[in-house]
């Protein structure tokens, strides 16, 4: 591998690295603050892409607004649809024990599988990217680089940036953080959890639907496409440490680092190497890299 | 006296009729072990569609036998194959067996229908072992083993001159077959797969491997995936700038069923299969017409599979006049037979796989539009099939 090669994969695994960090953000928020294994946080992952691929024509045509306003429409039915299905489903988990969280959120999973292919069958669609972000920049000289990937990780940043402030500087983060350690306290002390979870959870689903809104363009959309994801998402929880957004943000660096890298070096092994790295990390640090809250 | 002639009349239909099903033989019990749901239902249905519309066209009976289709939803499960295989063989003992799309799940159908000696027809399923070593006188193929794109796409890339190509697919084995027909074919015309790229399967980010195309640049690129797989491998191949220097070439699923995802990305491209829009033989203009009419949908591939699949069992049927235990007559006369196919008239070689013409199709707006033929009469190798 010459210089400019190692460059350009570089580039490549900070880039899938952020577009993990995405979607894995809303899944360390559920299941570290709230401790609620969601299975079903791929498909929020889908749902976002759906909603993308569904939306964007009716917001152009009756906005003629492009991507960002798609994406705000987006958003907000997102959290229309967290704070909903808090209430009717995830609101009784919170007492009970794994098992009980598997089984329902997986069977989330069947019927929101099933009502997709009810809505929008079982054809593979795409969505186009948005005119003003269709240029790409010329790498080397057979290859180049197309601008909306830089946009995908510029979207991540922000984020990353968000949620760490909204979590260490804010007052609503302070008491996010506080219920995740002990919630009967919190609550003795008059600050409505059930509100605050439902809040968390809407947010934590929003942020699914997100990464695959601004994903849509590049992975296409097709059926089953947020189980690909879910089981990445649980390993960057773990190895990053369970409800940590920093933890989260490293450990979605370093997997997309040895997966890019695995593929070209170790493609005989590249499927294992992420959880060969999981199982290293585990054995070093059993809770993950760094602290809830962090 | 009007009762009696009323009894009498009663009395000569029920002779009649009596005298009729002694003659005839009861129902044909045909299983239909097909992905009803799931990521391949759509192709699971459209080959339910082909079948039954030969069968609808031949008057609802083949050698004379009506049909009657008992229906298993495989899931394109592999661990749920066998089971239910066997259900549909033990519990409502049906003679045929259609089935399936995913390999793995007939890979499990074949191993079953082997001992236990019944019919079995592949509507799609392109494992080569299907028709290799697990090859047997009760199963056969109206639809290609996954070699054989590959090796006719090979041919045309050697004709075409490339020198060296790279190849890309998930590793698994139906996209390890492909590559591996690729190679055969291009490698005996004079060209060189210098690097055999996989990734872990069904993972889709392919930026990594691009970049590795990018620094080899080959003369051309062959891969294999499918649905959202291959949709997105294509666009992110063009979005890499890489289709302007380096041709991006594939089988037929890469740009089947997926050019509406595809769009611009796709265009221009080249691919081998059995089958493609603007045929223009009349056989297949009548199939699409009559296929249209009934089901108010456009054919596909799968359909063809399917249609084929009853085609040839009506064969085996009326070389044996419906008595579907004669397996050796049955096989004979399918070995023999010229399938009228909407893809072009086809046979079955010796392992029980079609040999067929496999055309050179290159997408066009929404089509993949036919400009010649890959490769003619293009038979399986058959490795490992000990069957004369």
């Amino acid at each position: 591998m010459d210089l400019s090669t190692f460059f350009i994969q570089t580039l490549n695994a900070v880039q899938y690295g952020l577009l993990l960090f995405l979607v894995a953000a809303g899944l360390t928020l559920i299941f570290g603050i709230m401790g609620v294994i969601n299975l079903a946080h791929g498909s929020f992952y889908m749902m976002g892409s759906y909603l993308a691929f569904a939306i964007s024509p009716v917001v152009s045509e009756s906005f003629g607004g492009g991507l960002i306003s798609t994406l705000i429409i987006g958003v907000l039915i997102a959290i229309v649809i967290g704070y909903i299905l808090e209430w009717l489903f995830y609101s009784y988990l919170y007492e009970r024990d794994h098992l009980q969280q598997v089984l329902m959120t997986y069977g989330l999973i069947l019927v929101i599988e099933e009502i997709r292919s009810i809505l929008v069958g079982d054809d593979v669609h795409g969505v186009p990217i948005p005119q003003w972000l269709s240029a790409s920049i010329q790498l080397s000289d057979v290859m180049t680089y197309p601008v909306y990937r830089l946009f995908i990780s510029g979207v991540c940043i922000l984020l990353a940036i968000a949620m760490f402030l909204i979590l260490s500087k804010t007052k609503l983060g302070m008491m996010i953080r506080a219920g995740s350690v002990n919630r009967e306290m919190i609550q003795s002390l008059g600050v409505n959890i059930k509100f605050l979870y439902r809040i968390v959870f809407a947010m934590g689903i929003a942020i699914a639907a997100l990464a695959g809104m601004v994903a849509a363009p590049v992975s296409s959309v097709y059926p089953g496409m947020g189980q690909g994801v879910l089981i990445i998402c649980f390993v960057i929880v773990v190895i990053g440490g369970i409800g940590s957004i920093k933890g989260a943000f490293i450990a979605s660096l370093l997997i997309g680092f040895i997966d890019t890298f695995g593929k070209v070096l170790l493609p005989e092994v590249a499927g294992v190497l992420v959880y060969i790295f999981m199982a290293m990390i585990l054995l070093w640090k059993p809770s993950g890299l760094f602290k809830a809250g962090s | 006296m009007k009762q009696i002639k009323l009894s009498l009349i009663a009395l000569t239909i029920s002779v009649a009729s009596g005298s009729v099903f002694a003659q005839s033989q009861p129902p044909l019990k045909v299983g239909m072990m097909l992905p009803y749901s799931g990521t391949f239902a759509a192709l699971g249905n459209a080959i339910d569609n082909g079948f039954q519309l030969y069968v609808k066209e031949q008057g609802g009976k083949l050698a004379g036998r009506e049909i009657t289709y008992i229906k298993v939803d495989d899931e394109s499960e592999p661990s749920k194959a066998t089971d239910n295989i066997n259900k549909l063989i033990k519990r409502d003992n049906v003679d045929v067996v259609i089935g399936t799309v995913h390999s793995g799940v007939a890979m499990a159908m074949a191993k079953v229908a082997k001992e236990s000696g019944t019919t079995l027809i592949i509507p799609n399923a392109g494992a080569d072992a299907i028709t290799g070593p697990m090859c047997a006188k009760n199963i056969f193929r109206s639809s290609f083993t996954n070699g054989q794109p590959g090796i006719a796409m090979g041919e045309v890339a050697a004709k075409k001159g490339y020198k060296t190509a790279m190849t890309v697919t998930w590793k698994y084995a139906a996209g390890e077959e492909s590559v591996k027909g690729f190679k055969e074919g291009f490698e005996k015309g004079g060209g060189k797969v210098t690097k055999e790229l996989t990734l872990p399967f069904p993972g889709v980010e392919f930026q990594a491997l691009l970049t590795e195309v990018a620094a080899a640049k080959p003369d051309v690129v062959y891969s294999f995936f499918a649905g959202g797989g291959a949709v997105k491998f294509v666009k992110d191949y063009a979005a890499a700038g890489l289709n302007k220097t380096i041709p991006l070439v594939g089988p037929g699923f890469l740009t089947d069923g997926t050019l509406e995802a595809q769009g611009e990305a796709a265009q221009g491209m080249l691919t081998a299969l059995h089958y493609g829009d603007n045929l223009n033989i009349k056989r297949d203009n009548d199939f699409r017409l009559a296929y249209a009419k009934q089901y108010k949908l456009q054919p596909d591939v799968y359909a063809v599979q399917g249609y084929d699949a009853a085609q040839m069992l009506a064969v085996g049927l009326n070389a044996t006049k419906g008595d579907i235990s004669k397996k050796d007559e049955f096989a004979k006369a399918v070995r023999v037979a010229k399938i009228d196919s909407p893809r072009g008239v086809f046979t079955i070689s010796r392992a029980h796989n079609p040999v067929q013409d496999f055309y050179l199709r290159q997408v066009v707006g929404k089509e993949n539009k036919i400009i010649g033929v890959a490769s003619k009469s293009l038979s399986d190798p058959a490795r490992g099939c000990n069957m004369q």
